[in-house]
C-alpha cells in the first residue's frame, strides 16, 4: 500500500497529450492570446525600464509604425521585403529542405542588381535596364539556390550547413565587389547608385513610390499560393517533404523535385535582392540582407507556409520592429530594446505552437491517489 | 485547453485594466505639424527662439562605441550650453549607411526638427537626398565631403582637425621611443611603430600620417607600418592586427578604429599604445600613453546656435586646438617618457598659435621628392596644387573632410 502510494506521488503534476485535431478558430484563438500575452510581457519589461505606463509605450509603437504617412510606407516597404523572402523560402521548407541560405541568395540578387545599375545605369533606357536587373538578380539567386540542391540531390550533403556557408561566401563576394564600386576609394561605402539619373531605380506606380514593390511581391505571393496548392509541382513538394520513400514509391523523381524547388526558392530570394536594391535602398553592402533572410524563416514557419498568413505575420513583425525603433528613440533606450521586444514576441508566438499541437492536463491519477 | 484559455483571458483583462488606468500620451505627432511651420521661418526670418528649436541626431552606433559616444557627449554639451530641454533633442542610434539613414532623416524632419546631424561617412548620400526634399531644415553631416559640391544651401559638412591631436599624440609616442632607445631596449633603427587602420582612404591616411610626423619630429629615425582591418569597429580584428604588427617588430602601436581591441592586445604584449576617441588607461593601465580625442561639442553648439540666431552655418566647418575641438586624453604618468608633459604643452601652444603646421612640406617626402616638386613635375600630383602653399599642406581648409591621402616615405602599408 505504502509502496504504491510512493509511485503515484512521483508522477508529474501535468501531463502533455498530443491533440488529435484542433479546430481552426481554437488554434487562432491560442495564437491571438499568445500575441496579446507577449504584448503584456513587453509592456511590463518596457515599463520597468522607462517607468512610463504601458499604454503610452504601445501608443509609441503604433506611432512609430503608422504614425505618419511616411512611416506607414516604410512599414509597408519593409513588410514587402520580409514577405517575399518568406514566400521564396516556403516551398523549400515545405519540402523539408532546410534552406537557411536566404540571406546569401538575397545578397547575390542584390549584388547582381547593383552591378547592372553601376555598369549600365548611364547607357541603357530604364525599362530595358530594369528587365536586365531583375533577370540578373533572379539568375544570381537561382544559382545560389541550385548549388546546395544539386549537392543534396546527388551526394546527400547536409543542406543546412551548405546553405549557411554560402551566406558567408556571398558576403565575401559583396565585400570584394565593393572594392571596385566604393566611392571614394577605400571608404567601403558605395553610396546611392545613380542618384542623378535614377538609372535602374524602380519607378513609382500610380503615384505610389513603392507601387512596383507592392505589385511584384503580391504577384509572387498569390503565384506561390496557387503553385503550392493547386499544381502538380506543389503536390510533389508536399509528398517529398512528408516522406522521400513515399515519393519514390509513387514514382516522383525526388532529385528533380529538390533541384527544381530550390531553383525557384533561390530565384525568388534573388528577386527580393533586386527589390531591395533597385526598389528601396539603391545601394549595396554586406548588410543589405539585414538578417531578413533569417527572420523570413520564422515568418514562413509561423504562417505554416501559407502565403496569405505570411502577409499577416511579416506585417506584424515589421510593425513591432518599426514601433520599437520609435520607442527606443522616444525613451532614450538603446536600439537593443527593440530586439528584446521582438524576441519576447517571437518567444510567445513560437511557444504557442506547442499548445496548438499538444494539450496540457493536470494529472488526475495523482488526485485520485490522495 | 479551457483552463489555459481562461487563464490567458484573466491575465489580458488585468493588464488591460492596468493599462487603462493611466492615460497620458505623447505629443510627438502634434509637434510635427506645428514645427514644420517653425522650420520655414528658420530660413526666411531672423531668429528661431531657443525654446522652439528641435535637434535630430542620427548615430551609426551607440554609447558603447567610442566614436558615437564622443558625438553623444558633444550633443549633451550643446544641450547644456544652450539650455535645451529633453524633448528638443531626438536621437536615433544604430542607423545603418543605407535607406535607413534616409528614413531616419526625413522622419526627424517630419517630427519638426530644424537641424539634423548624422555622424557616419556613409550617411552622406542619404542626408543629401533628405536635404533636397526639406530645403527649410538644416542637414549637417560629419566626415563627409560633398556639401559644397551638392549645391544645396541647407547641406553642411563638419569635421575636426583631429590631425592636430594625432600629431600631439605622435609626439608623445616619439618621446616614448626616445626613452626606449636611451635605456637600450631598442636601437634607433628598431624604432618602428605599428598602426591599426580601418579603411585605406583619406580620413585614415591623413590620421596616421599626422601621427607619424608627430613622432618623427622628436625621433627622426622612426618608421611605421600600417595594416587595415576593413571595419570601423571589429574588436577581434583590431586585436589580431595589433598582434601581427607586434610580431613584425613594431615596438609601439596606435589605431584609427573604434574599439579597445588594439590596446587590449598591447597590454598583454607589454607594448606601449596610443588610442583613439576614448581614454584607454582603464583597458591598458600599463601600456596606454594617451589617446587622440575629438570634442564635438563646439560644433554642435555653434550649429544649433546658428539656427537659433538665424545666421548661416558654414558649409564646411573644421576646427582644432584653437577652438578646443580636439585634444588628447590625460597622459598616463606611469608609462609616458620624462618631460612629455612640458613638450606636449609646448606643441599644443604652437598649434593654437598657428605657428606649427602639421603637414609642413619640409618634414616629409613622397618617393624621395618634396610634394612641391611633384606637383610641378608630375601630372598625377597636380590635384594637390590647391592644398599646398606657404610651405604646408592645408588639410581640412578647402573642405572640412580630410584630403591628405599621400603615402609618404617612412610609412609602409601592409596588405594581406
Amino acid at each position: 500500500m505504502l509502496k504504491q502510494n510512493e509511485i503515484t506521488v512521483k508522477e508529474p503534476l501535468f501531463r502533455v497529450i498530443k491533440r488529435s485535431n484542433i479546430s481552426m478558430p481554437k488554434a487562432w484563438f491560442i495564437r491571438i492570446a499568445a500575441a496579446a500575452l507577449s504584448l503584456i510581457v513587453c509592456a511590463f519589461v518596457v515599463m520597468s525600464i522607462t517607468g512610463d505606463n504601458p499604454l503610452s509605450v504601445y501608443l509609441g509603437i503604433v506611432d512609430g509604425a503608422i504614425g505618419s504617412k511616411r512611416r506607414i510606407w516604410v512599414t509597408v516597404r519593409e513588410t514587402l521585403v520580409l514577405l517575399i523572402i518568406a514566400v521564396g523560402l516556403a516551398p523549400a521548407f515545405r519540402m523539408r529542405f532546410w534552406n537557411i541560405g536566404a540571406e546569401g541568395q538575397v545578397l547575390m540578387g542584390g549584388a547582381a542588381a547593383a552591378a547592372i545599375m553601376i555598369y549600365f545605369g548611364q547607357s541603357l533606357p530604364n525599362g530595358i535596364l530594369l528587365i536586365i536587373i531583375f533577370t540578373a538578380s533572379i539568375l544570381a539567386g537561382l544559382i545560389w539556390g541550385l548549388l546546395p540542391a544539386v549537392f543534396k540531390a546527388y551526394f546527400d550533403t547536409n543542406e543546412t550547413l551548405f546553405t549557411l556557408m554560402l551566406n558567408y561566401v556571398a558576403m565575401q563576394i559583396v565585400t570584394f565587389c565593393i572594392v571596385f564600386w566604393e566611392k571614394p576609394a577605400g571608404s567601403n561605402t558605395v553610396g546611392i547608385i545613380n542618384a542623378a539619373n535614377r538609372g535602374g531605380w524602380l519607378p513609382s506606380l500610380f503615384g505610389i513610390d513603392y507601387g512596383w514593390n507592392i505589385v511584384l511581391v503580391l504577384a509572387m505571393t498569390i503565384g506561390m499560393y496557387i503553385y503550392m496548392r493547386y499544381t502538380k509541382h506543389g503536390y510533389e513538394i508536399a509528398v517529398v517533404g512528408e516522406s522521400q520513400n513515399t515519393a519514390k514509391y509513387v514514382g516522383i523523381n525526388v532529385k528533380k523535385v529538390i533541384i527544381r524547388t530550390m531553383m525557384i526558392s533561390g530565384a525568388i530570394c534573388g528577386l527580393a535582392g533586386a527589390i531591395i536594391v533597385s526598389g528601396a535602398s539603391h545601394t549595396i553592402s554586406t548588410s543589405t540582407g539585414g538578417g531578413r533572410g533569417f527572420t523570413a524563416i520564422i515568418v514562413a514557419w509561423m504562417a505554416k507556409f501559407n502565403p496569405f498568413a505570411m502577409i499577416l505575420v511579416s506585417g506584424f513583425l515589421v510593425f513591432m520592429q518599426q514601433g520599437a525603433i520609435q520607442i527606443a528613440s522616444q525613451y532614450g533606450l538603446n536600439e537593443n530594446a527593440s530586439d528584446i521586444i521582438t524576441g519576447i514576441i517571437l518567444f510567445f508566438l513560437i511557444g504557442c505552437e506547442f499548445f496548438i499541437t499538444y494539450k496540457v492536463e493536470l494529472n488526475r491519477n495523482r488526485k485520485e491517489a490522495h | 485547453m479551457k483552463k489555459v484559455a481562461t487563464l490567458l483571458m484573466v491575465m489580458m483583462l488585468v493588464a488591460g485594466m492596468l493599462a487603462g488606468c493611466s492615460g497620458s500620451t505623447t505629443e510627438t505627432t502634434a509637434a510635427a505639424t506645428e514645427a514644420t511651420t517653425v522650420a520655414t521661418q528658420a530660413e526666411t526670418e531672423a531668429e528661431t527662439p531657443a525654446s522652439t528649436v528641435k535637434v535630430g541626431v542620427i548615430y551609426i552606433g551607440d554609447e558603447n562605441e567610442g566614436y558615437t559616444a564622443a558625438h553623444m557627449a558633444g550633443i549633451a554639451e550643446m544641450k547644456a550650453a544652450l539650455g535645451l530641454s529633453d524633448d528638443q533633442v531626438i536621437e536615433k542610434t544604430h542607423i545603418g549607411e543605407d535607406e535607413a539613414c534616409y528614413d531616419a532623416a526625413v522622419d526627424l524632419a517630419d517630427q519638426g526638427c530644424t537641424i539634423i546631424f548624422a555622424n557616419s561617412f556613409g550617411h552622406e548620400d542619404y542626408m543629401m537626398q533628405a536635404a533636397a526634399e526639406y530645403p527649410d531644415v538644416q542637414f549637417a553631416h560629419a566626415t563627409g565631403y560633398q556639401a559644397a559640391m551638392s549645391g544645396l544651401a541647407n547641406m553642411h559638412n563638419y569635421f575636426t582637425a583631429v590631425y592636430e591631436s594625432r600629431y600631439v599624440s605622435g609626439v608623445v609616442a616619439g618621446m616614448k621611443l626616445n626613452e626606449m632607445i636611451a635605456d637600450g631596449t631598442i636601437t634607433a633603427d628598431q624604432a618602428k611603430m605599428g598602426y591599426v587602420g580601418a579603411y585605406p582612404y583619406a580620413e585614415v591616411v591623413s590620421g596616421y600620417t599626422s601621427f607619424y610626423l608627430g613622432a618623427k619630429s622628436v625621433c627622426p629615425s622612426v618608421t611605421m607600418e600600417v595594416q587595415y582591418t576593413n571595419s570601423w569597429a571589429d574588436m577581434a580584428a583590431e586585436s589580431e592586427v595589433a598582434n601581427q604588427l607586434i610580431a613584425d617588430g613594431c615596438v609601439l602601436i596606435s589605431q584609427h578604429a573604434d574599439t579597445t581591441g588594439a590596446p587590449t592586445a598591447c597590454e598583454q604584449a607589454g607594448v606601449p599604445v596610443v588610442g583613439y576617441n576614448v581614454d584607454m588607461i582603464s583597458v591598458a593601465p600599463n601600456s596606454a600613453l594617451t589617446s587622440a580625442t575629438i570634442n564635438w561639442g563646439p560644433y554642435y553648439t555653434y550649429a544649433v546656435q546658428s539656427v537659433i540666431d538665424g545666421t548661416p552655418i558654414a558649409t564646411d566647418w573644421c576646427q582644432g586646438y584653437a577652438d578646443d575641438a580636439v585634444g588628447i586624453s590625460p597622459l598616463n604618468e606611469n608609462v609616458v617618457a620624462e618631460g612629455t608633459v612640458d613638450k606636449v604643452a609646448e606643441i599644443e601652444a604652437a598649434l593654437k598659435a598657428g605657428e606649427l603646421h602639421v603637414f609642413d612640406t619640409t618634414t616629409f617626402t613622397v618617393n624621395g621628392s618634396s610634394i612641391e616638386d611633384l606637383i610641378a613635375n608630375n601630372a598625377d600630383f597636380a590635384k594637390y596644387a590647391d592644398y599646398v602653399s606657404d610651405g604646408y599642406f592645408h588639410e581640412s581648409e578647402v573642405i572640412s573632410a580630410p584630403a591628405f591621402d599621400l603615402r609618404i616615405d617612412g610609412i609602409t602599408e601592409l596588405t594581406n
